[in-house]
Order: structure tokens, then sequence, then C-alpha cells
């Protein structure tokens, strides 16, 4: 009975919707501006409500850059919303074209942009969060059970510091464990402002996540050097074979040593892009399939499914990154096992 | 207007940013050095103190565990011996009170047996005395009786007189 009147009201209600669907397009005419998520809601957004043109080009270039202009291909915005802009919009409320920094250290643009703004941001959360954590937790002793917001951060930083660093670098694990705190918590503030509405993904930018596996990489040598000596270092450089093979073992274990940060850089770098490429696809569908069928029962749930998965793998990224900083650190001072196994084989050569 | 050509030359994926690098190498680094200083320095240095405390406590109720065990151990040792020692003392005292009893018995029956055997000798000594004093009298009797019927001499009749006078006085003096 029930799904009898259910298919005669759907039967009612979808030739409506369709005719909606095809009416409210004829509305905008060929227009295909609509293909902004928010833009669907406020369709005759113009250029007007930029809110600040700062130098003489900006809105010419602020319209390019931001998408509003005809033609456009899904493909672009998609592209448009996962890069770097200089320009931070808040559609449909306006946008800010981002100040331009005319020092140039080094000759490098250090000019401020979107993924600068996310990551500042990102750093300040993180300030705000460990200082109010470190200091509930100088005021009390250890006969006190932590509370609130300590306690999350607490387990965490535990979580970290036993089952992270502690049991893949083993002895001598105390110093690296501020590195891979901050690490962690640093990838995953800027994996969930990209979650947020009008933020972005600081982590999906290649430059960032090369930068923190850069700190790995450098962290990861000067921890080898202090472990095994020079000496030690060009040993294990060799792997440990004949002297006759170090011809091909040496530049082997040298290219090891950079795709270590390089598979990090790049994990981050793809899982973050590639689920919010998913989610902004996912959307898209309903542009160009111009449905709202398709928009309830496609675009949404599985946009909203994506979501939660990517709010998964915000965790679950920033957790991997930190397991392998620490296992690599752990792999480059784990010197008495390499040694045993170096002199077991020059006692087998000879 | 963006194209895709125009993503490709200008903000591609792979697109090299170095103020973005610079940016977040300076970031990451303050972070990191002041939150090393004020937040994790401090964390860490509480999870180790209370990863102590919890040891301490467990070793403490570890050791105090094993104290209890022990002095359950002895107080039962204790007890056993209590109760040994009670089992002897009642077992000793009936020893002792058998022996006793036993003593006192063979004692008594020894002496019965002594007042038996001295008793017996004397009733025995008395007969004996008895009867030696009887056979003098009977001896003096007799004696007396042949002299009074030598005394008398001959005559039969004078004898049987003689012999009933005896008779009579036997009895009488018997009497």
């Amino acid at each position: 009975m029930r799904v009898q009147a259910t298919s005669r009201i759907l039967a009612l209600v979808v030739p409506l919707l369709l005719s909606l669907n095809s009416h409210a397009f004829a509305a905008l005419g060929q227009n295909e501006a609509t293909v902004h998520e928010s833009a669907a809601a406020a369709a005759p957004v113009a250029p007007a409500t930029v809110a600040e043109p700062a130098s003489g080009a900006a809105p010419a270039v602020a319209e390019a850059a931001h998408g509003e202009g005809q033609g456009e291909k899904p493909g672009d915005v998609i592209m448009h919303h996962i890069l770097d802009n200089k320009v931070y919009a808040f559609e449909p409320f306006g946008e800010i074209t981002l100040p331009e920094i005319a020092v140039r250290p080094f000759g490098i643009d250090i000019s401020v942009t979107k993924h600068v703004v996310m990551v500042w941001l990102a750093s300040a959360v993180l300030l705000v969060v460990g200082l109010s954590v470190g200091a509930s937790v100088k005021g009390m002793n250890s006969k006190q059970s932590p509370k609130g917001l300590a306690n999350v951060i607490e387990a965490l930083v535990d979580f970290i510091r036993t089952d992270v660093a502690k049991s893949n670098i083993g002895p001598g694990y105390e110093k690296f464990v501020p590195f891979l705190v901050t690490v962690f918590f640093f990838i995953l503030i800027c994996n969930l402002l990209g979650l947020i509405p009008y933020g972005a993904t600081a982590t999906g930018n290649i430059n960032v996540t090369l930068t923190l596996a850069v700190f790995t990489f450098v962290i990861t040598q000067v921890a080898a050097f202090k472990a095994q000596g020079v000496k030690g270092y060009l040993q294990h450089l060799t792997a440990g074979t004949h002297w006759s093979l170090w011809i091909i073992m040496v530049p082997i274990e040298i290219i090891g040593q950079f795709t270590k940060p390089f598979a990090l850089t790049i994990r981050l770098f793809a899982n973050m892009t590639a689920g919010h490429i998913i989610i902004y696809s996912l959307i898209f569908i309903a542009f160009i399939l111009k449905s709202y069928i398709v928009a309830m029962a496609v675009s949404v749930p599985f946009a909203i499914f994506i979501y939660l998965l990517e709010l998964f793998v915000a965790f679950l990224q920033a957790f991997v990154f930190t397991m392998l900083s620490a296992l690599f650190i752990g792999l480059a001072t784990a010197h008495e096992h390499h040694d045993e196994d170096h002199a077991l084989e020059h006692a087998a050569h000879h | 207007m963006l194209t895709s050509g125009i993503i490709l030359l200008e903000g591609g994926l792979l697109n090299p940013n170095p103020g973005l690098i610079f940016w977040t190498a300076i970031s990451f680094l303050i972070v990191l050095l002041i939150l090393k200083k004020f937040a994790w320095g401090p964390v860490v240095s509480m999870l180790e103190e209370r990863e102590k405390g919890i040891q301490s406590a467990i070793d403490r109720a570890h050791s105090a565990k094993d104290e209890a065990e022990a002095i359950l151990k002895k107080n039962r040792e204790l007890l056993a011996r209590a109760d040994a020692e009670a089992d002897r003392i009642i077992r000793e005292g009936k020893e002792y009170a058998d022996k006793v009893r036993t003593e006192l018995t063979e004692k008594a029956q020894a002496e019965s047996q002594k007042m038996i055997a001295s008793a017996k000798d004397e009733i025995e000594q008395e007969k004996r005395r008895a009867l030696d004093v009887l056979r003098n009298e009977v001896a003096d009797l007799a004696i007396r009786g042949a002299e009074k019927i030598i005394r008398t001499a001959l005559d039969a009749e004078k004898q049987k007189v003689v012999v009933d006078d005896m008779i009579k006085e036997l009895a009488a003096s018997r009497n």
C-alpha cells in the first residue's frame, strides 16, 4: 500500500521536478555560471559584489581567476578550487585580494596566497590549542586526571609518543617526539581546515607537503649522521654488500634516501587533492546533467559519503605521515643492528 | 577566462611556489619551537610523571599483595603449629593419665595381693600355732591319762572309770 502510494507521488512529482529543472536552466539562458556549487543558490551574483578591488587590474583578474566567467569547463573550476590563488573568494559575499609583499628575500616572491593564509590559520589554531593545553597541564600535578581539550590532545600526544615514536625509533626517541607531534597536528589541522566551508587544503598543495617532507628528510639525515658517524653513514650507503657491488648499491641507496621524502610528499598531496577533486566532481555531475534528481540522488549523498571519508583520511594521512617519518628516522638511527649484519656478512665473505 | 592551457602553464598541480614553501617552513618552524617549549614539553613530562606514578602504584600494590600473602602464610603456619601443639598436649595428658591409672591399679593390686598373702600367712601361722597348742594339750592329756591309768593300775573297771573321768574332765575343761 505504502509503496504504491509513494510510487504514485513520485510519478506526479518527477515530471514536475524535471520541468522545473528545465525552466530554471532556461531562465538562466546558456549561462553556465551555476557550475559553482554555491553559486547555484545565488545565480545572479555579479562582479559588482567584488569586495576589494585592490589594484587596478584586480577586478578583471579576480573575475577570470574566480571563474564567474562564461563558458567555463567544470575541470577548470575544480582546478581553480584545488590550486593556490592570490584571491580569497567568499562566494557569494565577495572576495579578498591577498596582499602582495614587495620584499623579495633570496629573490623569491613571498606574496600571501590562499594556502599561505591556511598555513597561518592552521599554525594559529595549533598554537592556541597547544598553548592552552600546555598551560592547563602545567597547572596540575600527576595525581589529577586531565580534562577537556587537554585530555584529547594528551591522548594523541601519548599515542604518538609511545606507539609511533617509541616503537619505531627505539632508544633515544625522546628528542624526535616534539617534531612528530607538531607535524601530526599541523597536517591534521591543515586537512581539517580544508574540509570546512570557505577553507582550502594547504596540504593539498605539493609545496606544503614538500616542505614538511624536507623537514623529515633533514632530521633523518642529521639523526643518521649523529647515530652512526660519517664512517657508519658511508658504510650504510654500501648496504653491507661486497665492494664490487658498490657501483650499483651506492647510487641505489642514495636514491633511496630521496625517495622516502618524495613518497611522503606525493602521498599526502595526492590524498588530499584526490578527495577534494572527487567531492567537486560528484557535485558537478548534477550541474553537467542539469538535474535536481541527480543532485539529490547521486551528488549530495555521495559527496557527503566522500566528505565523511575525507574526515577519516584527514586523520589517517596525518598519522601516516607521522608514522613514516618516525619509521625513516628509526631506520636511519638503528645502527647496532646493521653493524652486526655487516660484521656477519664480512665474516661470510672471508 | 581560465582555460586548460593556462592552468597547465600557470597553476598546475605540481607548480612550484617558493613563497608558499618559504611561509610554510617559517610557520612550521615557529610553531614547532614554541610548542616544543610550551606545550609538548610539559605534556610529555606530565605523561612520564604519570607513567612513573602508575608504575609505582602498581609496584606498591604488588608488594602489598606479596606482604599480605606472606602474613597469611605465616598466620596459617602459626595456626597449624598451635593445633599441633594442642594435639600434642592433649595426647600427652591422656598418655599420662593412662599411665597414672595403670600404675595406681597395679600398685593397688600388688598391695591387695600382698595384704591377702600376709593375711594367709598369718592365718597359716595361727593355725599352726593352734595345732601346736592342741597337739601339746592332747599330749599332756594323754600323758596325764596314762599317768592316771598307770596310777589306778590293773583294774579294768577302774581303768574304765578313770578314762570316763578323764573324758568328763576334758569335756569340762573344754567347756
